[in-house]
């Protein structure tokens, strides 16, 4: 299992939750997982099987873009985190 | 009993004298000026090194280590510099001139001299705690007090990091916001007050930096920032921006414009109990649209006063920018370029992704395909929208 962190702004897809848990040996495997068990989320994600260009996703801080984006490997325990941009500085 | 004017005649029939031109051929030599310190601070020869003469003895093997070094000694009109080449002399060193009219002379005659800057009474007492720090010093602050820093926003970010620049001395900070103080922003807008409650965010802040510290003169443009105005604010010169926008079209616009005037930004976003800070030095790491290529949908990307955030949250992102700022101002430290730094105020974490440059970067890429600006609040609606 890897841990998936939720953006504030997708919390309320996840119920509410700040980290999510998934399996996969690779990010493809562990989103197709995420979309199964939480379908909202997932689609906000991940749509036609590709990531979503206004999310960003880091494999343990790596971004899955620089590495081998979907292909890329997730270890178990490794943490994924989801970010979209935010432009509050109110 | 010997009288001055005798001591000072057995002196220099004691040591030797230089004039300047010759003085000037003299290869390798050490210029020492003994004169004291207010003296020093109204000009010296270029180079010099100041010993004022009454530390001489104890301070010269550290200014002239080699003994064998030929040395100049210089004072204003070569009495001080004659005594001082005798004691020179009586430590070891072998080759010792006294400049013949000393400074004065020198200066006289067209010779070039440095007038040293340092800060004055006031200001080293002000800054005297970055002045204790070696990694800053006085040279630091010198270059904290030549710097201009552009604030986008004088809000929940632009609050702390306007307090902190100005306290750190920076000299020249500008500020940009159209809005007016409300109620609703002092929970976390510190810069403001209810005496400045209904006056433009702009004033407001002028008005608290300036009781804070008279040394930074401020910029204000009571203005929402647009392809139309960028150029010419960003044309009256600024080392560093700290963007503490609101909004996707203005951090978009902020990055293009950054990038093309080679401006490094220092960013920083909120919401509710998570921030994230970074440092966006144009073409020496990535931008902004190497980060987020594009915005997300409106819908998840509610703004602050839709979503909420913690009072608190600003202050600690926002001084993380300041920190930022001032290092890169200092040129001291690494600063976050290609780390994005993640804060969760609930759980109190800071977390740190990597960020690269990409090559297909549409502007600070290897072939930008946007190079003016474009129309930011239709591409931030998106292509659904």
């Amino acid at each position: 299992m890897s841990v998936i962190r939720i953006p504030p702004a997708l919390r309320s897809e996840a119920g509410g939750a700040r980290e999510v848990e998934a399996s996969g040996a690779t990010l493809r495997e562990l989103l197709d997982d995420l979309a199964t068990r939480m379908p909202a989320l997932g689609s906000r994600v991940y749509d036609s099987g590709k990531i979503q260009p206004f999310v960003n996703v880091y494999v343990d801080g790596e971004d899955a873009r620089t590495r081998d984006g979907l292909d890329t490997p997730v270890r178990e325990g490794s943490t994924v985190i989801l970010l979209p941009a935010m432009a509050g500085g109110c | 009993m010997t009288t001055y004017r005798e001591l000072l005649e057995q002196t220099k029939a004691q040591i030797d004298e230089i004039d300047a031109r010759t003085a000037g051929e003299l290869a390798g030599a050490a210029w020492i000026d003994v004169r004291e310190d207010d003296e020093w601070q109204e000009g010296h020869i270029p180079g010099a090194t100041h010993v004022p003469r009454g530390y001489l003895e104890s301070r010269i093997e550290s200014a002239v280590p080699a003994k064998d070094t030929p040395v100049v000694v210089y004072c204003a009109a070569g009495s001080r510099s004659a005594f001082a080449a005798k004691t020179l002399q009586e430590l070891g060193y072998s080759s010792v001139r006294s400049l013949i009219g000393g400074f004065t002379d020198w200066k006289r005659n067209g010779g070039e001299i440095t007038i040293p800057r340092t800060l004055t009474p006031e200001r080293r007492t002000r800054y005297s705690r970055h002045l204790l720090i070696p990694e800053l010093g006085e040279e630091g602050q010198l270059k904290l007090l030549d710097a201009r820093i552009l604030l986008i926003g004088a809000g929940g970010l632009g609050s702390p990091a306007a307090l902190y620049l100005a306290a750190a001395g920076v000299g020249t900070l500008g500020l940009i916001d159209a809005d007016i103080v409300d109620e609703t922003n002092l929970q976390r807008q510190i810069i403001h007050s209810l005496d400045t409650l209904g006056t433009p965010k702009v004033d407001s802040a002028k008005a608290s930096i300036e009781a804070l510290n008279p040394d930074v003169d401020v910029i204000t443009y009571r203005e929402r920032l647009t392809s139309e105005n960028i150029d010419r604010i960003l044309d009256d010169g600024w080392d560093i921006i700290v963007d503490g926008a609101d909004n996707f079209p203005t951090r978009y616009l902020v990055n293009d414009a950054s990038v093309w005037h080679g401006i490094p930004v220092v960013h920083g976003s909120i919401y509710r109990f998570e921030g994230q800070v970074t440092v966006f030095k144009p073409h020496d790491g990535p931008c902004y649209r190497c980060l987020f290529p594009e915005p997300p949908p409106p819908e998840l990307a509610p703004s602050c006063s839709e979503g909420g955030v913690l009072g608190v949250l600003p202050g600690i992102v926002g001084t993380l920018q300041t920190n930022e700022a001032i290092k890169l101002a200092a040129g001291i430290g690494e600063p976050l370029a290609g780390r994005l730094l993640l804060f969760d105020a609930l759980s109190t974490e800071f977390s740190e992704v990597k960020i690269e440059r990409r090559a297909d970067c549409p502007v600070c890429g290897d072939h930008p395909t946007i190079t003016e600006y474009i129309d930011y609040v239709e591409f931030c609606a998106g292509p659904a929208h």
